[in-house]
């Protein structure tokens, strides 16, 4: 078994005078993770410290043994934003070749991550011009130029062909065949299938942290979406009593 | 355990690669935008012009002309390397890839860097070709050397690009940095000596003038119009780019990888 890629102890952050993640705890181990909540509980939030993007207000983050953020980690980790995060104004070849040179990797790097997200017909084409789930592919093939350690994916599937999020899930369980540790977060209950771990999230606090069948199992639901009600209730008489 | 977790060794870029890599994407997205681009060539030309034409009718000799354009010529690129700057560095931190950047094994300065270095290169061509025209077709008359001239209009739009940067970390909004053009460069404009000779302004306003880096381009670009010595030019030129590597770094300080 492979060693944690993350550890979280006490996170907490807070914006605007409240607090958005409160004292989490968890790890995150190879395979494939799915970050389950609805929207606005935290995961984008959660995602942003691990890459250490995030001001944290305390707690120890640390992502194959060094503190989230520093700068050993910067070429180990593939982050994809839920907004695409690639210049509209350049081709699909143009964006991919500038971020193969910040991160230093070659151009055979390029082609392949073209490959690995299924746009090579689309290389010469102006981002601005393709349509949202194509940007957002763009988006998440830069992610993987550096053949990431561990890959950070903010709702990565969102607004996607159900043939192409087949195959792009079938691409993330590629990725953690080969060693990498994947963190892909979703609103979407029925993507908790695909995963091998999941963390259910709700209003800043992990509810689960387990495979989806043990989750269901420990619930006494046949579905995660289930599973997350009767956690919550049970979330919820707890603090009552 | 996977081998590739314990040891990550990867090719890794150095600084000087990542700056150009960032001044190369930026010319890039320049060369696409075709609107952009003759506007930054052309229309320094054309105002040019229209202040030569605007003196044609006061005196023959066109000695207003000699007097005020020189300043012109050290306006421009500073107005307008300050706004595509702002404008454009504000694009890159709400799409999201000035914080993909950051969590990319880039260092701030290769990236204020990169922008330094494209925009200079565009303002070096923009300022060739406003000092050609004034000089070769509306006779602008410069004692100094013309490459000097050429120098201090390119460093002046360094500085554009430099404060253009900075103050694009306190605008939230497309609108508010264009609001930092009158806030920043319109007071700089009217104290730089090109209404009233410096040295005839109140002694407040003197003193703050004194304070602004517009004011020694403008002085320098005069002084190469009426004297072929080059002392001064250098001394001001010196300030100038004094504080366009202090905005540089202000630019960089403001740069944050971690944000709320």
């Amino acid at each position: 078994m492979m060693k944690n890629a993350v550890e979280v102890r006490g996170l907490t952050v807070v914006r605007g005078g409240s607090s958005v993640l409160t004292d989490l705890d968890l790890t995150i181990g190879g395979g494939v993770t799915g970050l389950l909540g609805p929207s606005g509980c935290g995961k984008s939030t959660l995602m942003r410290a691990l890459v250490g993007v995030q001001r944290v207000a305390g707690g120890q983050l640390s992502v194959f043994g060094e503190p989230a953020g520093s700068r050993g980690l910067r070429d180990r980790i593939g982050y994809v934003t839920q907004a695409a995060s690639v210049y509209d104004d350049l081709t699909v070849a143009e964006n991919l070749r500038f971020f193969s040179r910040v991160l230093g990797v070659g151009q055979e790097q390029v082609a392949r991550a073209v490959e690995s997200v299924d746009l090579a017909g689309h290389r010469d084409q102006v981002v601005g011009r393709l349509s949202g789930g194509q940007r957002s592919r763009v988006s998440l093939a830069v992610a993987l130029l550096a053949t990431p350690d561990l890959l950070v994916l903010d709702e990565p599937t969102v607004g996607l062909d159900p043939v192409l999020r087949r195959d792009l899930w079938a691409l993330f369980h590629r990725l953690a065949d080969d060693g990498s540790a994947v963190l892909v977060s979703s609103h979407v209950m029925d993507e908790a299938e695909r995963c091998d771990r999941l963390l259910l999230m709700r209003e800043g606090r992990i509810l689960a942290d387990d495979t989806p069948a043990a989750i269901k199992q420990q619930a006494g639901a046949h579905d995660i979406e289930g599973a997350f009600l009767e956690l919550v209730a049970r979330d919820a008489g707890g603090a009552a009593a | 355990m996977n081998a590739r977790i314990l040891g990550s060794r990867r090719l890794r870029s150095n600084h000087l690669q990542i700056t150009f890599a960032v001044a190369g994407r930026v010319l890039t997205q320049l060369r696409r935008d075709h609107r952009t681009l003759a506007m930054l060539l052309v229309l320094p030309c054309l105002l040019i012009s229209l202040l030569w034409w605007m003196f044609e009718g006061t005196d023959g000799s066109g000695r207003a002309f000699d007097r005020s354009g020189p300043a012109v010529l050290a306006m421009f690129p500073f107005i307008v390397m300050f706004l595509v700057t702002s404008v454009t560095t504000l694009r890159e931190r709400s799409s999201g890839t000035l914080e993909r950047l950051l969590a990319m094994p880039m260092g701030k300065l290769d990236f204020l860097g990169g922008y330094a270095l494209a925009f200079g290169a565009v303002a070096a061509v923009q300022s060739a070709l406003a000092v050609s025209v004034s000089i070769g077709l509306l006779g602008l008359h410069v004692e100094g050397p013309v490459w000097l001239l050429t120098l201090v209009a390119v460093t002046d739009a360094v500085l554009g690009t430099a404060l253009g940067l900075f103050v694009s970390a306190f605008a939230q909004t497309e609108f508010q940095a264009v609001q930092f053009m009158p806030a920043v460069v319109i007071p700089q404009i009217l104290l730089c000596g090109l209404f009233v000779p410096r040295d005839l302004l109140p002694d407040v306003l003197g003193a703050v003038s004194d304070l602004l880096p517009l004011s020694y381009a403008v002085d320098a670009m005069q002084h190469l119009t009426r004297s072929s010595s080059t002392g001064e030019v250098w001394q001001d030129l010196a300030v100038v780019a004094g504080f366009a590597l202090a905005g540089l770094a202000l630019g960089a300080a403001t740069l944050r990888r971690r944000t709320a």
